[in-house]
């Protein structure tokens, strides 16, 4: 009855697995370029990427129940928090 | 009370498998939402050093190299697959494929620790080990002429996320050699896997921390060509 | 006189007798009690600490403590107060004891979970103890760098990877409660059918799970920094310590909310139980758990105003430390509302939460005085902000506590405390309370700063005041003790109700809940607290006549 039994093709499993890897591969291929202060946010979003790969179809947040979706996005809502007021305080040290 | 006698797997508490399958699944969950903020700490302070120094973050990085990083990022994902594989095994009931598929999971997690070891050899013999032997690279470059307390701040992080990184891995191995023993021991079947997909949830997660940690530590100085 | 019924022949505390039936039970409520005796013993010890604190600061040059004891007795007292005894002290013992019951289940999610939690407790704090016996910490409860990572001779990497482990205890509760409350929940039991309580459970849970990882991996990174002579924290290093600050206050900050929102889920339901009436405005009252658990992770800046932090973080924070003020008077509102026209009676329990609502008021409003970023100037570190906070933990978490301990001891144990004493406690405590810290508040406003061995003689009206008021409190917190200890044997056999309450663990139970709580899984149909609507002279009529009649004061109030 619920999602939490979907047996996932295996074809998904290789598309992703191919995915990643070709994803590796690019970043670090634009690695090898300086974009200056768009250097983190380049590596960042591959990164992010492919997490988000690994965790819809490896990890079936897809077939999940919205719960279980809530409580994966909750965790990285609350590191942004983190980051967001962290920094809130450095970027506007330069006051005087 | 008569569901218990039906399935053995269910524990007396949970009024069915279904519950008892939902609530590992969540516990799971938050417990990995506990590990994103344990990670979050580490990447704070690497975010706020490398936007106050980016200069040593990248001479720095540069010095760890690709090569030995990449071969690891590349094991890992490999793992995630043949991890992947053995929920599936698991899922249709076959027995033999999933304890081949976590054989292969844990191969490929010990390598990656090999590789790691290695690579920490490296780091011991080339004086990069905050603490214990640790030397500046002096003079820095023509903009900062002299020692940068910064740049043990990045191997310090280095070792500190790794570390806690191949932990992880270390805990994952004992993880899967016991869903191994398990599934020898016919544990598992068609209706009750939720062990195996629960280790699977944590090996994933262990690798999507090294999805973020390859590109922060390894390749942030790959484009640095200033030499030393 | 006393109520016919007997003990029931088996329930949870004579299904075994053994040690092993004890220290290996996965029994929620044999963990509850597990966790009970334990915290006790360490709100003893911490309690100590700050009774030789006051004694110390009887005299302004102070002559019982040396200093740098005195520094490690308040040390001592925070680390064991906070991370011992206020963390664990609803969510662990009441928590854990009702979760299932109230929820209508067996037992929580994951039973051996919860017991391996309170080896993590007990490991984690009996090795911090013996740190700080042995060789003493003295850095103050929040291990403020550079003093911790590179001055601090104490012992302070084994400390903090002791409060690392006893981290973990706490996630493990906290995870342990969310998925009963997700996944175990009877039939018909739905989400604005809870009791408050587990709306308030629920909501401090989520704050274990997220905010308590990030004091964890801070407390390694300290602890590594010491250890390798790395500047993370320490700026002579190249580390920056207000990094360290906000790291830290990502956690302290929201954990003043594990400490609190249990005591406000406590007080829902005592109130509405002695006042005989549903709790006003109950959505808003559950909501608003969630919202100070969420909005109390916006505002840990507010620790940081005089630290070197941005003026303009420093605003933000402040605007949102205002706001996080109103979820909590969303609830003093309702309750106070909730007493509004109902039938109150004065029963032990209740004459805590009172204690609780005009102490909690006091220390809530006192708390914006800190939030804004003028007054902090000023009152940062100073007396004011120790007496702002015992005012929420001593009078608001701790009175709550006691609320929850007195309400529910009659199904914890099948008996009743003594009435009497308890009555005479609750008012020994509010007054040695009062006594204790409100001459804080003024002290700190006229200028005493906070951890500091002696002051200036004008400081010592005021503190012989406080100093005398603790000897009244301590008075108010062994009686409790005594008596409660005293009833496990020999009290009176408590009715299954004794309080007419509304609830599951009521209802379904017995006089004392069996092993397995439930013999068939219950179906909830109504909503919670729903007491029928009476006249209230009618109430009070049968209460005199009932006390007439020498019954149990709540007996009376026959529904
Ligand atoms: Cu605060």
């Amino acid at each position: 009855m619920s999602s939490a039994h979907h047996v996932v093709p295996l074809r998904i499993y290789f598309t992703i697995f191919f995915l990643l890897i070709v994803l590796t591969g690019f970043t670090v291929f634009i690695s090898k370029f300086d974009f200056g202060v768009m250097n983190l946010p380049v590596a960042l979003s591959i990164a992010i990427v492919k997490a988000t790969l690994i965790m819809l179809f490896f990890m079936h947040v897809k077939y999940s129940s919205r719960l279980t979706q809530l409580f994966v996005l909750s965790g990285f809502f609350f590191m942004g928090i983190l980051f967001f007021f962290t920094f809130c305080d450095y970027l506007t040290r330069a006051w005087n | 009370m008569s569901a218990h006698a039906h399935n053995p797997a269910v524990l007396h508490h949970f009024a069915d498998a279904e519950q008892q399958k939902e609530s590992a699944t969540l516990g799971m969950w938050l417990f990995l939402a506990t590990e994103v903020l344990l990670f979050a700490g580490l990447f704070l302070v690497y975010t706020l050093f490398r936007w106050k120094v980016p200069y040593v973050w990248v001479k720095e990085s540069y010095l760890l190299g690709i090569t030995l990083g990449g071969i690891n990022t590349a094991v890992l994902i490999c793992s995630s697959l043949t991890m992947a594989l053995g929920v599936h095994a698991a899922q249709e009931g076959k027995k033999k494929a999933l304890i081949g598929w976590l054989l292969a999971t844990m191969l490929l997690g010990a390598t990656f620790l090999g590789v790691k070891a290695i690579e920490y050899h490296e780091h011991w013999e080339h004086h990069k080990v905050p603490g214990l032997n640790f030397t500046y690279t002096v003079p820095y470059d023509n903009a900062h002429p002299y020692k940068v307390p910064e740049q043990q701040v990045f191997h310090f992080l280095y070792f500190c996320m790794t570390g806690i990184h191949g932990l992880h891995m270390v805990a994952g191995l004992s993880i899967l050699t016991v869903i191994a023993i398990m599934a020898y021991r016919d544990k598992f079947s068609t209706t009750y896997y939720t062990p195996v997909e629960m280790a699977g949830l944590y090996w994933h997660f262990v690798d999507i921390v090294w999805v973020f940690l390859f590109p922060l530590l390894y390749l942030t100085g790959n484009h640095y060509t200033g030499g030393h | 006189m006393t109520p016919e019924n007997a003990l029931p022949k088996e329930h949870y505390l004579n299904h075994g007798y053994g040690w092993k039936s004890w220290l290996l039970t996965t029994d929620h409520k044999r963990i509850a009690w597990l966790y009970l005796v334990s915290i006790t013993l360490m709100f003893f010890l911490g309690g100590f600490a700050a009774f030789l604190i006051r004694l110390q600061l009887l005299t302004p040059q102070g002559e019982i403590l040396r200093n740098d004891t005195y520094n490690k007795m308040f040390t001592m007292h925070g680390v064991v107060m906070i991370f011992f005894f206020l963390i664990p002290s609803i969510p662990a013992t009441l928590g854990n004891f009702l979760v299932p019951l109230m929820v209508g289940a067996k037992d929580l999610a994951f039973p051996k979970i919860n017991l391996i939690s309170w080896y993590i407790f007990i490991i984690g704090a009996l090795y911090v103890l013996w740190i700080i016996l042995s060789g003493g910490l003295e850095t103050g409860w929040t291990f403020y760098t550079p003093y911790s990572t590179s001055y601090s001779t104490s012992n302070v990497t084994a400390a903090t990877l002791g409060v690392f482990v006893l981290g973990f205890s706490s996630i493990l509760t906290g995870l342990n409660f969310i998925v009963t409350i997700h996944k175990m929940r009877a039939p018909g039991m739905t989400w604005f059918r809870m009791p408050l309580l587990l709306w308030a459970l629920y909501a401090t849970s989520l704050i274990q799970i997220l905010a308590t990882p990030v004091l964890a991996i801070t407390m390694v990174l300290v602890a590594v920094e010491r250890f390798a002579g790395v500047g993370i924290f320490d700026p002579a290093l190249g580390g920056d310590p207000i990094l360290y600050q906000h790291m830290f206050w990502f956690y302290s900050h929201p954990a003043v909310y594990i400490m609190i929102l249990p005591g406000m889920g406590v007080i829902s339901e005592v109130i509405s139980c002695f006042a005989r009436k549903r709790v006003f405005g109950y959505k808003f009252v559950a909501v608003s758990s969630l919202m100070i658990a969420v909005f109390g992770f916006l505002v840990w800046g507010h620790h940081m105003y005089v630290s070197g932090m941005s003026p303009y973080a420093g605003m933000t924070f402040s605007l949102i430390s205002y706001l996080v003020a109103v979820p909590s008077a969303v609830k003093t509102f309702n309750w106070t509302a909730t007493l509004y026209k109902g039938s109150v009676s004065y029963d032990t329990p209740m004459l805590y939460v009172l204690g609780f609502l005009g102490l909690f008021m006091v220390g809530g409003l006192t708390g914006l005085f800190l939030a804004s970023m003028g007054l902090d100037q000023h009152l940062h570190d100073t007396y004011f902000v120790i007496a702002h906070f015992h005012f929420i933990m001593v009078g608001g978490a701790v009175m709550a506590y006691f609320a929850g301990i007195h309400f529910w001891w009659p199904k914890m144990t099948g008996r009743m405390y003594p009435e009497a004493w308890g009555r005479l406690s609750a008012m020994i405590l509010f007054i040695g309370f009062i006594l204790t810290f409100f001459p804080q508040f003024i002290l700190g406003y006229m200028g005493m700063p906070r951890r500091y061995s002696v002051y200036v003689p004008e400081f010592q009206t005021l503190n012989v005041l406080s100093t005398a008021g603790s000897t009244i409190l301590a008075v108010g917190y062994v009686m409790p003790l005594v008596y409660m200890l005293w009833s496990l044997k020999y009290g009176e056999i408590a009715p299954a109700n004794p309080w007419r309450a509304k609830g599951l663990e009521w209802e379904a139970t017995g006089p004392i809940p069996a092993w397995d709580n439930f013999p068939v899984t219950p179906t909830v149909t109504e909503d919670a607290y729903n007491y029928p609507q009476r006249p209230v002279a009618e109430i009070e009529r049968e209460r005199a006549a009932g006390r007439a009649e020498g019954r149990m004061p709540e007996l009376a109030s026959g529904d």
